[in-house]
């Protein structure tokens, strides 16, 4: 009796989240799948199992290579961004979450600092990104300063509304979700393993290379998946900053729906979560998140 | 500053609006109004784009009708996206004419009662029959009058013949055509070429909403020789490539600075010389010049592109709902709302009784295209014009005249999109 009752209960300390996420998560996504093989008008879609969605997204990508067509141009330029903003908030991360564990010594400073990276979060990230526009804009602060002091005569257009100011918003937007999971990875490493590689003769950067960065692996990993997810998805950075002249995939998205072409819309979504996961996929192939948590 | 000096005068109109509406449930003496509204205020929530909505409005007719008016605000495409998909979600609409033709086919909307439109039979001839003063303009696209009226009630044809059900009651109507900073171009600007003119690289914009961008890329087109269409409101297949092709070539060029989607978006764009030529509407071409930096709202010799805008109901209102919706529509046809869209540019359904609630001299200065006789200020008191001023494309009859074609949904709709996304991910 005992023991049949004691079976169950995990599952039904699981089954409240279980529900929450089959009803927000798997249901949904169940949903969008199916409509992305329905067939669609200008006004009402209809349920159907045909292919042409996905055709149409991938219209004449394969015949016309090796030139690129829209779909793979897109997520080429969306790729790049993901790549950048990884890289920079990768380092921008590792080396704040660095300097609050390693150089910081009193837990309260560090406390503070680290509640200091997260102020930037009680404001909106359309807000954030819109907050740089007076600033880059061709007659914005940046170059009016520029041009008091001399170094141009000429605006300087490439700061708003191009690739650079794109980057720019997605790393202030993103630096955050690096630095918190490696801040926590890297509280845990056990100092005596740092005297260990000092007292063995190891310099300050073998040490970094050869201890630390394993050791925060995890964390950097789950840093990387939130950055990856978020900027692989992003539209309104993109649209906002790149003044809606560089193409992402969640923009391709959005037109069509908002033309209520919701089955290629689909389409579109399932293709980038196969993106995303397929790169969540190597990611975990390369650390084992679950295994060193 | 704009915004607060707005909110300020509304927050006032409003409270005397309630005031005067406690004063009229107390004493129940105020004659002349329906009695569904003696129990308790019905609430209106009205779909549409900021751009037809103004605080003001809402204000002045809850002081005279009673009915509370409570604004939705989304974006041109994501009226129609709220209409298909949520038709409970609003109980009454402000949409675009072209955009019928997807919203009549989903049963969505219900004819209006032309019996129950005091005004009917006054409303503007450029929306009815495609006329201005007795002459044909453009039809293009999908002109109004092309899908004015319904078979029946609940029907999903348009009739070709005017009946008793009406898809959409006007609230207004404009010729748009490019936005131009003069003080930076310092020369004229007389053709929609002009757009992509490598003289102006890095400093133009289009519109981001493809079928009204479509649309200012056709007039481009034609007007720079590229393309001869058959109908630029419903462009075959190799047209719609032709024009896409010529956006490509100038945004590969470097000729776009930024695309905008939000009418905000455009006034900024324009306010601080990020732009100097683009896609603009006539209201942010208003708040442009009301900042004191002048913009003009550029005539050219092709014409214009025109919209149309009215009100629609959904399906499933009724009752006293429905009634309310009804009188909320006179009441904004009998003048007063016609008088404040006119002073913001935009034209109203019926001209008659917006001139009742004009002075002389912003009558004629708005619709007669006359040289300012005093000061022109903007529907929130800041000064807009100077005395001597005339209107950028004079007068109704000369702006609405000259209309080359209307804003549309096409048969290729799909493809167009589909190319469109092509366009922005060059």
């Amino acid at each position: 009796m005992l023991d049949a009752r004691s079976r169950w209960t995990p599952y039904w300390q699981a089954a409240p989240l279980a529900l929450v996420f089959l009803v927000f998560f798997v249901l949904p996504l169940a949903i969008t799948f199916m409509v992305s093989f329905w067939t669609y008008t200008g006004y009402s879609i209809e349920p159907a199992f045909v292919g042409d969605n996905y055709a149409s997204a991938f219209d004449k990508c394969f015949a016309s290579l090796p030139d690129l067509c829209t779909t793979f141009r897109t997520y080429l330029s969306t790729l790049k961004f993901c790549l950048l903003v990884w890289l920079i908030t990768l380092v921008l991360g590792f080396t704040i979450a660095y300097y609050l564990v390693f150089e910081i010594k009193s837990p309260t400073t560090r406390i503070v600092l680290a509640l200091l990276t997260t102020i930037p979060f009680w404001t909106s990230n359309v807000i954030r990104m819109i907050s740089w526009i007076p600033l880059l804009g061709r007659n914005g602060l940046v170059n009016q300063a520029l041009m008091g002091a001399g170094i141009t005569h000429e605006p300087v257009d490439w700061l708003l509304y191009s690739s650079f100011s794109v980057t720019l918003s997605l790393v202030h937007i993103n630096t955050v979700f690096m630095i918190v999971p490696i801040l926590n990875s890297m509280s845990r490493i056990d100092r005596s393993l740092i005297e260990a590689a000092y007292d063995n003769g190891a310099s300050a950067w073998q040490t970094i290379w050869n201890v630390i960065v394993p050791l925060s692996k995890t964390g950097i990993a789950i840093g990387s998946i939130f950055v990856v997810t978020v900027v692989m998805g992003d539209f309104i950075s993109i649209g906002l900053m790149g003044g809606q002249q560089i193409a992402s995939a969640g923009k391709v998205i959005e037109t069509q729906i908002t033309a209520l072409q919701f089955p290629i819309a689909a389409a579109n979504a399932i293709v980038l979560l196969a993106v995303v996961l397929m790169i969540i996929w190597t990611l975990l192939r390369l650390v084992d998140i679950r295994k060193e948590l | 500053m704009k915004k607060s000096d707005k909110s300020g005068l509304s927050r006032r109109t409003l409270l005397k609006g309630s005031a005067a509406f406690a004063g009229f449930v107390g004493t129940q003496a105020v004659t002349g109004f329906p009695a569904v509204h003696a129990d308790e205020p019905i609430t209106l929530r009205y779909l549409s784009t900021a751009t037809n909505q103004s605080p003001a409005i809402a204000a002045k007719a809850k002081e005279v009708t009673g009915i509370n008016i409570e604004y939705v605000t989304v974006t041109t495409d994501d009226v129609t996206k709220r209409i298909v998909t949520q038709p409970d979600s609003f109980d009454l609409v402000d949409t675009e004419y072209f955009s019928l033709r997807n919203l009549i086919p989903s049963g969505n909307l219900m004819g209006i009662d032309a019996k129950k439109v005091k005004l009917v039979d006054k409303l503007a001839t450029a929306m009815t029959k495609g006329e201005v003063d007795g002459k044909k303009i453009g039809n293009q696209g999908t002109a109004p009058n092309k899908v004015f009226y319904l078979e029946k009630q609940r029907g999903k044809e348009f009739a070709k013949e005017p009946t008793d059900w009406i898809t959409l009651i006007p609230t207004t109507y404009n010729a748009d055509t490019l936005g131009i900073r003069p003080d930076l171009i310092g020369r004229p600007i007389t053709s929609w070429a002009e757009l992509l003119n490598p003289e102006f690289k890095g400093k133009a914009s289009i519109l981001n909403i493809p079928s009204i961008g479509i649309m200012d890329a056709a007039m481009v087109n034609e007007a720079m020789g590229k393309v001869k269409y058959g109908d630029k409101g419903n462009m075959t297949k190799e047209e719609i490539d032709k024009t896409i092709a010529t956006l490509i070539e100038a945004k590969k060029a470097g000729q776009f600075r930024a695309f905008w989607t939000d009418f905000n978006e455009s006034v900024n764009l324009m306010a601080s010389g990020e732009t100097v030529i683009q896609s603009m509407w006539s209201p942010a071409v208003t708040a442009v010049r009301l900042k004191g930096i002048p913009c003009t709202f550029q005539p050219l010799k092709e014409g214009y592109r025109a919209w149309a805008s009215g009100f629609g109901l959904p399906r499933t209102l009724k009752g006293k709902q429905l009634d309310a919706a009804y009188e909320f529509i006179n009441w904004f046809l009998s003048g007063w709302a016609g008088a404040y869209l006119n002073r913001q540019g935009y034209y109203s359904a019926v001209l008659e009784t917006a001139k009742e609630n004009m002075e002389p001299y912003e009558w004629a200065f708005w619709m007669e295209g006359k040289p300012a006789e005093k000061d022109i200020l903007g529907p929130d008191g800041g000064l807009l014009e100077k005395a001597g001023s005339v209107r950028d494309g004079g007068s109704y009859v000369e702006r609405m005249g000259a209309v080359a074609c209307w804003n549309s949904i096409m048969d290729e709709n799909a493809y167009m999109v589909q190319k469109w996304n092509e366009f922005i991910a060059a």
